[in-house]
C-alpha cells in the first residue's frame, strides 16, 4: 500500500493552504473593514471549493498519510454538513459583524481553521490525528467566543469555554493514553484488533475518560455546564456557529470512535452513552423551561438534541448510525433557520434576544413568525415536519436494539420539551403586540430562513433520497480500512 | 526496594492527574492556578504516554507526547490572551468574580 497517499486528503490540504495564504493576504489589505469584507467573501469561496474537492476526491474509500487519515462516503456526508453550516454562517454574518463590533478579518479566518480541524477529526483514523484535529477546531473557537473584546460577557464566555474545553481535552487525553497503553497502538484499526479479544480493565477506564472528554465537546449532560453561559455571552453569530458545526464534527468523531475503534466491545461504552442520552434529554427539556433568554433556550435545546442523537448511537446497531445521520442533517437545517430568525430580531437598531421580545411577533413579521413556527414544531417533533423523522428513526433504532425503556424516556422527554417550543409559538401568535421590532431588511438572511423553513416543512419528500444516499455510505462506517 | 516498574509510573501520573483535576474545582482564588492545574493534567498524560511507550517498545507514545507539549504551549498562549482581555474588562481574575452569567 502506498504509504503517503495524499489523494483522500486533498480537500483538507487545500483548505489548510488557503487559510494560511489568507492570513498573509489579510495582513496586506487596508483598512481593516475592507479586509474583513474581502476575507469573508474569499472564505465562503474557499469553503465551497473545499466541498467540491471533498466530494470529488474523498468519495472513494481510502487512507492517507500511512493509515492516519480515512476518507469514505460517510466522512464526505458529515464534512458536507459541517461545510454547509459554516458557509451559511459566514454568508449571513455581514451585518452582525458590524453590529457586534467584531468586523475583523480574523473572524472568517478563524472559522476556516476551525472547519479544517473539524474535517481532520471527522477523518481521523489514529488517536494522534484525533487529538490534533480536536485541538485545531477548539482553539479558534475559544478565540471567536471572546472576539468582542470590549464586552465583559463575551470575554467571560471565552474564558469559561477555554477553561472547560481545556479540562475536557485533559480528560480525553488521559483516556487516550490509557487506551494506547493497554491496547498497544494508536491506530483505530490496531486498537479494534487488539480489543476484539475483550477490553482489559485499564482500557475500559481509558474508554470512559475518552467518552467523558468528547461528551464535553458535544455538550451532553452531565458535561453541559458551559453551554448556556457560552451561548449567552458570545456574539449571536458566533453562537450560531457553535450550535451547528462543532456539534456535527464531535458527534461524527464519537460515532467513528464507538462504532469503529470500539466496535468489538460495545458493552464497554453502551452503558455510558445510554446514561449520557437520558441525562441530556431530561436536563435539556427541564432546563429550558425556566429560561428567559432565547440564546440560553437554544443552548438547552441543543443539549436535548444531542441526547436524542445519543439514543441512536446507544443502539449499537447499523440502523442507529443512519438515524444519527438523518437527525444531524435536519438539526443543521433547523438550527440555521432558528438562528437566522434570532439574528434578525432588533429594536431601534439594537439586537434583542429575550423570549418575551417575541410577543405578538406574528402581527409585525408574519413571514418570520411562520418560519419560526415551522422550526419550533419541527424541534418539538410534530409530524410531518423534519424533526419528527429524526426522533422517529432514533427511537426506532433503540427499540430494535431492545432498549425499549430508553425509547420511552426519550418520548417522555420529547413531550416535556414540546412545552417550551409551543410556548414560543403561543407568544408569537396569541399574545398581544407590545413593542414592535424593526423590520429585518437583510435579504440574504431572509432567504436563508425561507429556504431552511421550506426544507424542514417539506422534509418528507427529501427523506427518500436522503435515506438512499445514507444507505450508500453504510458499508464504509464501521469498516476500518488498513 | 524493587525496581521502578510501569505500575509506579502510572501511579505517579494518576496522582498528578487527580491533583490537577481536583485543583480546578477546589481553587476559588485565581484563574492562573486553574491554568497551572490544566498544565499538570497534560503533563501527567505525558508521563503515562512515555511510560507506556517504553514498556510496550513502541515509539508512537513518545511522538504523541511531543505533540501534546506543542499543543499545550499553544493552548496556554490562547488561554492567557483571553485572560488578559477578561482582566481589562473586569479588573479582576478571581474565580468567584466570573459570574456575569449564572450557571
Amino acid at each position: 500500500m502506498d504509504a503517503l497517499n495524499l489523494t483522500p486528503a486533498i480537500a483538507e490540504i487545500f483548505l489548510a493552504g488557503a487559510a494560511t495564504l489568507l492570513v498573509l493576504l489579510a495582513a496586506f489589505v487596508e483598512p481593516e473593514v475592507q479586509a474583513s469584507r474581502l476575507m469573508r467573501k474569499i472564505s465562503i469561496g474557499a469553503l465551497v471549493v473545499t466541498g467540491a474537492l471533498t466530494v470529488s476526491y474523498g468519495s472513494v474509500p481510502g487512507m492517507a498519510f500511512g493509515n492516519l487519515f480515512m476518507s469514505s462516503p460517510f466522512t464526505v456526508y458529515m464534512k458536507l454538513l459541517v461545510l454547509a453550516g459554516a458557509s451559511v454562517v459566514l454568508l449571513i454574518s455581514r451585518p452582525h459583524l458590524k453590529a457586534d463590533n467584531i468586523n475583523k478579518p480574523e473572524f472568517a479566518l478563524l472559522i476556516l481553521f476551525s472547519v479544517l480541524g473539524m474535517m481532520v477529526m471527522i477523518s481521523a483514523n489514529d488517536l494522534m490525528v484525533l487529538y490534533m484535529g480536536l485541538e485545531l477546531q477548539s482553539l479558534p473557537l475559544y478565540v471567536i467566543a471572546a472576539m468582542q473584546r470590549d464586552s465583559l460577557r463575551s470575554s467571560e464566555a471565552g474564558l469559561k469555554y477555554f477553561l472547560l474545553g481545556a479540562l475536557s481535552s485533559g480528560l480525553l487525553l488521559y483516556g487516550l493514553s490509557l487506551v494506547y497503553g493497554f491496547t498497544g497502538g494508536t491506530n483505530y484499526a490496531d486498537i479494534a484488533g487488539s480489543l476484539s479479544g475483550g477490553a482489559s480493565p485499564g482500557a475500559v477506564i481509558g474508554i470512559v475518560f475518552m467518552i467523558a472528554g468528547i461528551a464535553f465537546k458535544i455538550s451532553a449532560a452531565p458535561f453541559h455546564m458551559w453551554t448556556p453561559d457560552v451561548y449567552e455571552g458570545s456574539p449571536t453569530i458566533v453562537t450560531a456557529f457553535f450550535a451547528i458545526a462543532p456539534k456535527i464534527a464531535a458527534m461524527t468523531l464519537f460515532l467513528r470512535m464507538t462504532y469503529g475503534m470500539l466496535g468489538p466491545v460495545p458493552e464497554s461504552w453502551q452503558q455510558v452513552t445510554i446514561m449520557l442520552a437520558v441525562l441530556s434529554m431530561v436536563i435539556g427539556a427541564l432546563g429550558a423551561i425556566m429560561q428567559t433568554e432565547l440564546k440560553r433556550l437554544m443552548a438547552y435545546s441543543s443539549i436535548a438534541h444531542m441526547g436524542y442523537v445519543l439514543v441512536g448511537i446507544s443502539s449499537a446497531i447499523p440502523s442507529g448510525i443512519s438515524a444519527v445521520m438523518v437527525y444531524l442533517a435536519i438539526y443543521v437545517v433547523s438550527a440555521i433557520g432558528v438562528f437566522g430568525v434570532i439574528l434578525s430580531l432588533s429594536r431601534e437598531g439594537v439586537p434583542v434576544h429575550r423570549i418575551a421580545d417575541l410577543k405578538g411577533f406574528s402581527r409585525s413579521h408574519p413571514m418570520h413568525a411562520a418560519c419560526m413556527m415551522i422550526f419550533m414544531f419541527s424541534m418539538a417533533g410534530i409530524p410531518p415536519l423534519g424533526g419528527f423523522f429524526g426522533k422517529w428513526f432514533a427511537f426506532l433504532a433503540a427499540v430494535e436494539a431492545g432498549l425499549v425503556v430508553l425509547a420511552v424516556i426519550g418520548v417522555l422527554a420529547s413531550v416535556m420539551g414540546a412545552f417550551y417550543y409551543l410556548r414560543i409559538v403561543k407568544m408569537m401568535y396569541i399574545d398581544e403586540l407590545e413593542n414592535p421590532l424593526d423590520v429585518p431588511s437583510d435579504s440574504v438572511n431572509n432567504l436563508v430562513i425561507g429556504i431552511s423553513a421550506l426544507i424542514v416543512a417539506l422534509f418528507i419528500f427529501l427523506l427518500g433520497p436522503l435515506r438512499d444516499s445514507i444507505a450508500a455510505t453504510m458499508p464504509y462506517i464501521v469498516f476500518v480500512l488498513g | 526496594m524493587g525496581p521502578v516498574t510501569l505500575f509506579h509510573y502510572l501511579t505517579v501520573a494518576a496522582i498528578l492527574f487527580t491533583l490537577g483535576a481536583v485543583g480546578i474545582f477546589l481553587n476559588r482564588k485565581n484563574v492562573i492556578t486553574i491554568l497551572m492545574c490544566i498544565e499538570l493534567m497534560l503533563l501527567a498524560v505525558n508521563i503515562n504516554l512515555v511510560a507506556f511507550s517504553t514498556h510496550n517498545g513502541d515509539l508512537a507514545g513518545q511522538i504523541f507526547a511531543m505533540l501534546i507539549l506543542t499543543v499545550a504551549a499553544a493552548e496556554a498562549a490562547i488561554g492567557l490572551a483571553i485572560l488578559v482581555v477578561y482582566f481589562r474588562n473586569r479588573g479582576s481574575i478571581a474565580v468567584e468574580d466570573i459570574n456575569m452569567m449564572k450557571g
